[in-house]
């Protein structure tokens, strides 16, 4: 309880300080260049209060900006520069090895198993929850209890990854034959009259069964999205159609699909870096046994397990962020393409 | 006239549909959400669904041996409840495992001392023998109970005293709350500066930003762990603490903060903005009494955004903060528990609904702002 209130504590100053810092430093910059009404009367001339007006705003944006440029280069840009520096150290952080990590991990029985998984899930993933988002969202659109069914979907976005593992594995729970089994999943396939499995640990296999988890998750996301941008296609286009004669599901792939496919790749890439960095699933429910090894769960192996090796596990996360660059170079010209377009 | 008649099955495909889909989706969370207020003996024995009927359960009961024994007139009796006050009603027993359900409740059995054992369907039973019992173990007794359904908190009771997740739930907190505020004020006055200030630069920092979103948080870990160890052996302190989470979480948060805050800010009328700077308003009043009061939408989105994110972070609590038992928060708490007590279902499902009970309140609760803001994110609203 004391401890909450330390939060609240440090809550309110943090904030407090922020403030401070905000109106402090603008108004000290006011003071140093000073060119509102108090400049005029005393008494500074035309010329100099313009120069004074340039001059702050010049430095303002720099003030505004300041603790978020610092806070993002300590937290962001400085440990990614560190990680590519460290990638190419052994564990004791100092002997240099060039590409000595890289040349390991090809070597490496379970980075061949990561990134065989991961490509798996990034096939799987994106596909599917895009899919069902899809379909949801066109179902959804056309019915009254459209909303509810959505925010029912959509909630599983707000169940930590370590909870909606909890809830699956419930789901996947094996007895052995004979005994009631209380799984779900294998209750159906007892009734249908097939055996129980225990289904996360069938080698191959229990990778699908994971990646329903994040599917799970995630379809409530690509719905949202897509279930905006359905609506946002201009009414005549369908009239159109229909006038035409087309029928609703020529509708639906002819003409609205087509409409949206810029969305469309905006979910799928959203969701394809947040495969890329998937980690609680693997390690809260198999902790990488039974071949479900993925890069984000061995870079945390490689930096704690067994005393830590920090530079394969920054090896390994420069293979991630490598493998995201892609999408960030997508993104960044497509909001570069917006700002021109406003 | 052809329209109509195939318009009315399509209405049913898309109602049922939705309805198999919505099912899919929401049992999941239903089946264990039952079973967490299940009685615990009945969550291992029968599946959720079955919840709301009544349950069999084979059980082995161990009568007291020759000292329960007490003297009434010329017998010897032996008395007790194979139910053992619960609640239930036993329709078989047995005296033995190769048959346990030999004799229906009421009847009674002949033991091998040629003594006689009763069960009534209450559960109470009698063992009479007309000498003294001299057997000190007591005599098993097999039996078939139906119990009808049960529902309890004492799975919640359970969890949040005996595994310590009150105090993880106040670690949570502790995490979350300062977490998720301190970034905006910070971030809205850096969208401001992206939004409505000119300076060389701006173009590349909002290329930054929008880079930095997708910067997967593996690659920050061992450098930021590394430099919080420094600077706690510098200072003779911990390296885990709470400072050092808060602004680690600070800092991821950033990006999206400054990026949904710039998109919304950068959306509101110009007109505003000038007319204010007309009457003499500098940059700071016009952020404070114009940007910050018309940008609460987006920032309760960022807010709950924020929350969800922190409150169900694994990776950064336990790197940051430690996986010791005082440290850790929920998803941590959580994540142990489904190691150590893989198959007590009564704990785990407690506990899961412990830990997503905050986000999914916030969820329901603020819908509307997390949608609001996600369509900001990602079609670029507006």
């Amino acid at each position: 309880m004391e401890q909450l209130l330390w939060a609240l504590f440090t809550m309110v100053l943090g904030v407090a300080g922020c403030a401070g810092y905000f109106y402090g430093s603008n108004a000290l910059l006011d003071r140093i260049y000073p060119a509102n009404a108090a400049a005029r009367h005393a008494g500074l001339s035309a010329a100099q209060i313009s120069t004074n007006i340039n001059k702050s705003n010049a430095i303002r944006p720099w003030l505004f900006l300041g603790p978020a440029l610092l806070l993002l280069t300590a937290f962001l840009i400085y440990p990614v520069i560190d990680s590519l520096r460290l990638s190419l150290y052994d564990a004791d952080k100092e002997s240099f090895l060039g590409l000595g990590n890289y040349v390991w991990l090809l070597g490496d029985s379970g980075f061949h198993e990561s990134i065989f998984n991961n490509a798996l899930w990034l096939i799987v993933v994106p596909s599917a929850a895009t899919f069902f988002g899809l379909i949801i969202a066109a179902l959804t659109d056309r019915i009254w209890w459209g909303n509810i069914a959505k925010s029912l979907i959509f909630m599983p976005m707000a169940i930590s990854f370590v909870g909606a593992s909890v809830i699956w594995k419930f789901v996947y729970d094996y007895r052995a034959e004979g005994q009631e089994q209380i799984g779900i999943l294998n209750a159906i396939v007892v009734f249908l009259g097939g055996e129980p499995q225990a289904w996360i640990t069938v080698p191959f296999w229990n990778n699908f069964f994971l990646m329903i988890i994040l599917i799970w998750i995630q379809t409530g996301f690509a719905m949202v999205i897509l279930s905006a941008a359905l609506r946002g296609i201009p009414e005549e286009t369908i009239e159109a159609a229909v006038i035409d004669g087309a029928n609703p599901l020529q509708i639906f792939f002819k003409i609205m699909i087509p409409q949206i496919w810029g969305t469309i790749a905006v979910v799928w890439t959203t969701i394809t870096i947040l495969v890329l960095k998937v980690f609680d699933i693997v390690f809260a429910l198999t902790n990488a046994q039974w071949s479900t090894q993925v890069l984000a769960n061995l870079m945390f192996d490689w930096m704690f397990r067994g005393g830590g090796h920090s530079g394969r596990g920054a090896a390994i996360a420069v293979i991630i962020m490598v493998l995201v660059i892609p999408i960030m170079v997508w993104n960044i010209r497509r909001a570069n393409a917006e700002m021109r377009g406003h | 006239m052809a329209a109509t008649g195939s318009r009315a099955p399509l209405t049913w495909a898309v109602h049922l549909a939705t309805l198999f889909l919505v099912a899919i989706w929401v049992l999941p969370t239903l089946g264990l959400f039952v079973s967490s207020v299940r009685d615990k003996d009945q969550i291992s024995v029968s599946g959720w669904w079955t919840a709301l009927t009544t349950s069999t359960q084979n059980k082995i009961f161990r009568a007291p041996g020759a000292d329960g024994q007490v003297q009434r007139g010329d017998v010897f009796v032996i008395t007790g409840d194979v139910l053992e006050g619960g609640p239930g009603v036993v329709s078989n027993f047995g005296i033995s495992s190769r048959d346990p359900q030999a004799f229906q409740s009421g009847e009674s059995a002949v033991l091998r001392d040629g003594s006689a054992l009763t069960v009534k369907s209450d559960g109470t039973f009698e063992i009479v023998s007309s000498e003294e019992i001299t057997k000190a173990r007591g005599q098993r007794i097999f039996y078939q109970a139906t119990s009808p359904p049960r529902f309890t908190f004492d799975n919640y009771r359970n969890v949040i005293a005996a595994e310590n997740l009150g105090r993880s739930f106040i670690n949570s907190l502790t995490v979350t709350i300062p977490a998720t505020v301190i970034p905006i004020l910070i971030a809205a006055f850096a969208a401001y500066a992206l939004a409505w200030m000119e300076f060389p630069g701006r173009a590349l920092l909002i290329a930054v930003v929008v880079g930095l979103l997708v910067v997967p948080l593996q690659m920050s870990l061992i450098p930021l762990l590394t430099k919080y160890n420094e600077i706690g052996a510098f200072f003779g302190v911990p390296a885990k603490t709470y400072l050092g989470i808060w602004l680690a979480h600070t800092g991821f948060g950033l990006p999206l903060a400054i990026y949904l805050l710039r998109n919304y800010i950068a959306g509101l009328p110009r007109e505003i903005m000038e007319s204010a700077r007309v009457d003499g308003a500098t940059d700071f009043e016009i952020f404070m009494k114009i940007i910050l009061p018309l940008s609460f939408p987006a920032l309760a989105s960022f807010a709950i955004f924020q929350f969800l994110w922190v409150w169900n972070d694994l990776l950064v609590a336990i790197v940051f903060l430690g996986a010791g038992d005082s440290e850790l928060v929920l998803t941590g708490r959580l994540n142990n528990l489904l190691g150590m007590r893989g198959g007590q279902w009564d704990i785990l499902a407690a506990s899961a609904f412990i830990t997503i009970l905050v986000p999914l309140l916030v969820f329901f609760g603020l819908q509307r702002y997390l949608v609001r803001g996600l369509l900001a994110g990602s079609v670029k609203g507006g």
